[in-house]
């Protein structure tokens, strides 16, 4: 097991290091950072003497190495706009996020899960259909549509709860929702599917011929089992919310990273936008880790390959 | 796949194609998705017969009126104007034309690498197959939406830019089905039949292994298309995808947003627009996916 996760965890660094090296070379090769620092009515002068007093004149491949090293001492540089240490920056606004990607997380999985074992109890009635419908939408609403949506109807006409900030709970509770739906078809199919397999198997029957209950067979027996893939769903689905959280900050004037990385993308508050990619990559990173070694422990069918 | 369906439906010969058109006429969801399809196909092709007005003329006298069904609506304006005064269903009719080029030129790049990754890493496994996980691995690690705002802010938003910078992302889940199902078929007895026959590798991978994933593809280039249509759209509401004055329907909704308190049509309708299509490539994916590759349902 030991062996396993010591490789699972040095591919992921591997990984990181890709990322952000790409994720570096991109964001230089995709415009002009000493333009874009010196500002819109800069000369081409003003333009030379940033990139010499930054260092932006030296090849992208020593400037990587500069900004790697910078990285792994912890030091993430500064934000050309606020003129601050970007990691404190970072470190103000992370919890806001990871509030609102654990709850958007907490809703989908509270939503999906009994409707995906639900289906599975009962395929092919109008309880498995309705779930499928559900899905359905769920997929093809664009999440910013849906948050505006919700901030007419409960934020406005009904008055039920706050339209933007992070302030109080009830801030949180339209973004989640409408970060969190997203995933929900995602988990419910996996449910709905692991569920069918598992009921359909052999300790379930003994289970059932021994003369257990129906609930204790669902809860006890087959909804534990059906749930291990879609723990690593989840946690790969919670990687992607923290993307995801940069359109639905957005929409909601939270004050987290995902806000953050646009306002700083438009002010091409370069050193911003490159700790935040970084920072996201690598949190996926070891989301992807977490659930391997979760799998792994879980399921050891897994560790023999 | 053919193999496949005929195959399954032994006893029903002659004709496992009259047995496809049975399973394609039996799934409602499938046809509601190919009718809506359509539907929206046909209104981007007749664009210029279907819009009453030119989508970017504004009338500054004739600012935010309400569509038809509302009090004060008029006939003049069906779906109402926006804040500029331009006719919306005018703009409607023409965004469709973004979202649907959007959707088909970027899964024309992404389904040509993730695919061409895919069948290689599938088939030869080892090294090969070692580099390209890696390749998939590190472009799952990038968030996508990040990553696409910032090169379009730095490049500069377009039309051109958006479809090649969501293309050479979303080749992911073509990478990752393409493998697997690639490597289930690897060993059948038609390519070692093939591969006994003295084929070359080319011919192999593209006349024996390339029909046979077919199914498969479809399901995804229909997801993934849904995908791109809503990253386009998400992309112009943040207001670095597609620029104005060009009525992309994320943008629509963007610029509605300062007028949705008092005017929510402007931002229910072309937000309802996206929805409807988004919801009609999802039916039809998951219609392809019961039909021609049943055994991938999740």
């Amino acid at each position: 097991m030991m062996a396993f996760a010591l490789k699972r965890l040095l591919l992921a660094l591997v990984v990181a290091f890709a990322v952000s090296l790409i994720s570096f070379m991109l964001l230089r090769l995709a415009g002009d950072p000493a333009a874009a620092l010196a500002g819109e009515s800069a000369s081409a002068e003003d333009i030379e003497f940033v990139r010499k007093k930054y260092g932006l004149d030296r090849p992208l491949i020593v400037q990587y190495l500069d900004w790697a090293q910078m990285v792994l001492k912890g030091d993430l540089g500064e934000s050309s706009f606020f003129k601050k240490d970007v990691r404190s920056i970072l470190a103000d606004r992370l919890g806001v996020t990871l509030t609102l990607g654990g709850l958007a997380l907490c809703f989908a999985a509270l939503v999906g899960i009994p409707l995906g074992a639900l289906a599975a109890v009962r395929p092919n009635t109008w309880v498995d259909r309705a779930a499928l419908a559900i899905a359905v939408m769920g997929q093809a609403m664009p999440s910013f549509w849906f948050g505006l949506i919700m901030i007419i109807v409960l934020g406005v006409k009904l008055r039920l709860l706050p339209i933007s900030g992070s302030e109080t709970w009830a801030h949180f509770v339209m973004p989640a929702i409408a970060l969190g739906y997203y995933a929900t078809p995602a988990i419910m199919r996996l449910t709905r599917a692991g569920m069918l397999e598992v009921l359909s198997s052999d300790y379930i029957r003994t289970a059932v011929s021994k003369g257990l209950s129906p609930w204790q067979i669902l809860f006890k027996h087959a909804l534990r089992n059906a749930l291990i893939p879609v723990v690593s769903l989840a946690s790969v689905q919670f990687g992607f919310m923290l993307g995801g959280s940069v359109v639905i900050e957005t929409v909601f004037a939270i004050h987290g990273v995902g806000f953050l990385a646009w306002e700083s993308i438009r002010r091409s508050d370069l050193p911003v936008v490159q700790a935040i990619v970084l920072m996201l990559s690598l949190i996926y990173v070891g989301l992807n880790l977490l659930a391997d070694v979760l799998n792994a422990l879980l399921d050891p069918r897994i560790r023999v390959h | 796949m053919v193999e496949v369906l005929s195959e399954m439906e032994g006893a029903e010969r002659p004709g496992s194609r009259r047995m496809l058109l049975r399973r394609i006429v039996g799934h409602k969801g499938f046809l509601a998705g190919a009718t809506i399809l359509l539907a929206i196909l046909t209104v981007a092709l007749a664009a210029p017969l279907i819009a009453p007005y030119d989508p970017y003329e504004q009338n500054l006298d004739r600012r935010l009126i309400p569509p038809v069904w509302h009090e004060e609506g008029t006939w003049s304006h069906p779906l109402g104007t926006d804040g500029l005064g331009r006719d919306y269903l005018s703009r409607l009719v023409y965004g469709s034309r973004i979202s649907l080029l959007i959707g088909v030129s970027t899964v024309a790049i992404s389904a040509v690498i993730g695919s061409t990754l895919g069948i290689l890493a599938g088939y030869f496994g080892g090294r090969v197959d070692l580099v390209i996980s890696f390749l998939i691995m590190v472009r799952l690690a990038m968030p996508v939406i990040l990553v696409a705002l910032a090169v379009v802010a730095l490049v500069g938003g377009s039309l051109k830019i958006v479809i090649l910078v969501l293309g050479l992302l979303l080749w992911d889940r073509f990478a990752v089905v393409m493998r697997a199902t690639t490597q289930l078929v690897r060993s059948a007895d038609y390519v070692r039949a093939a591969r006994a026959a003295g084929a070359s590798t080319v011919h192999i991978l593209v006349s024996e292994i390339l029909p046979n994933l077919m199914g498969h593809l479809m399901v995804i280039v229909t997801l993934e298309m849904a995908r791109a249509i809503l990253l386009e759209a998400a992309l112009s509401f943040l207001g670095l995808g597609v620029q104005p004055p060009l009525p992309s329907w994320g943008l629509m909704v963007s610029e509605g947003k300062e007028f949705m308190l008092f005017s929510p049509w402007v931002i229910t309708i072309p937000g309802a627009a996206l929805f409807m299509l988004v919801l009609a490539i999802n039916l039809l994916g998951d219609g392809i996916r019961d039909i021609a590759a049943p055994e991938a349902r999740t």
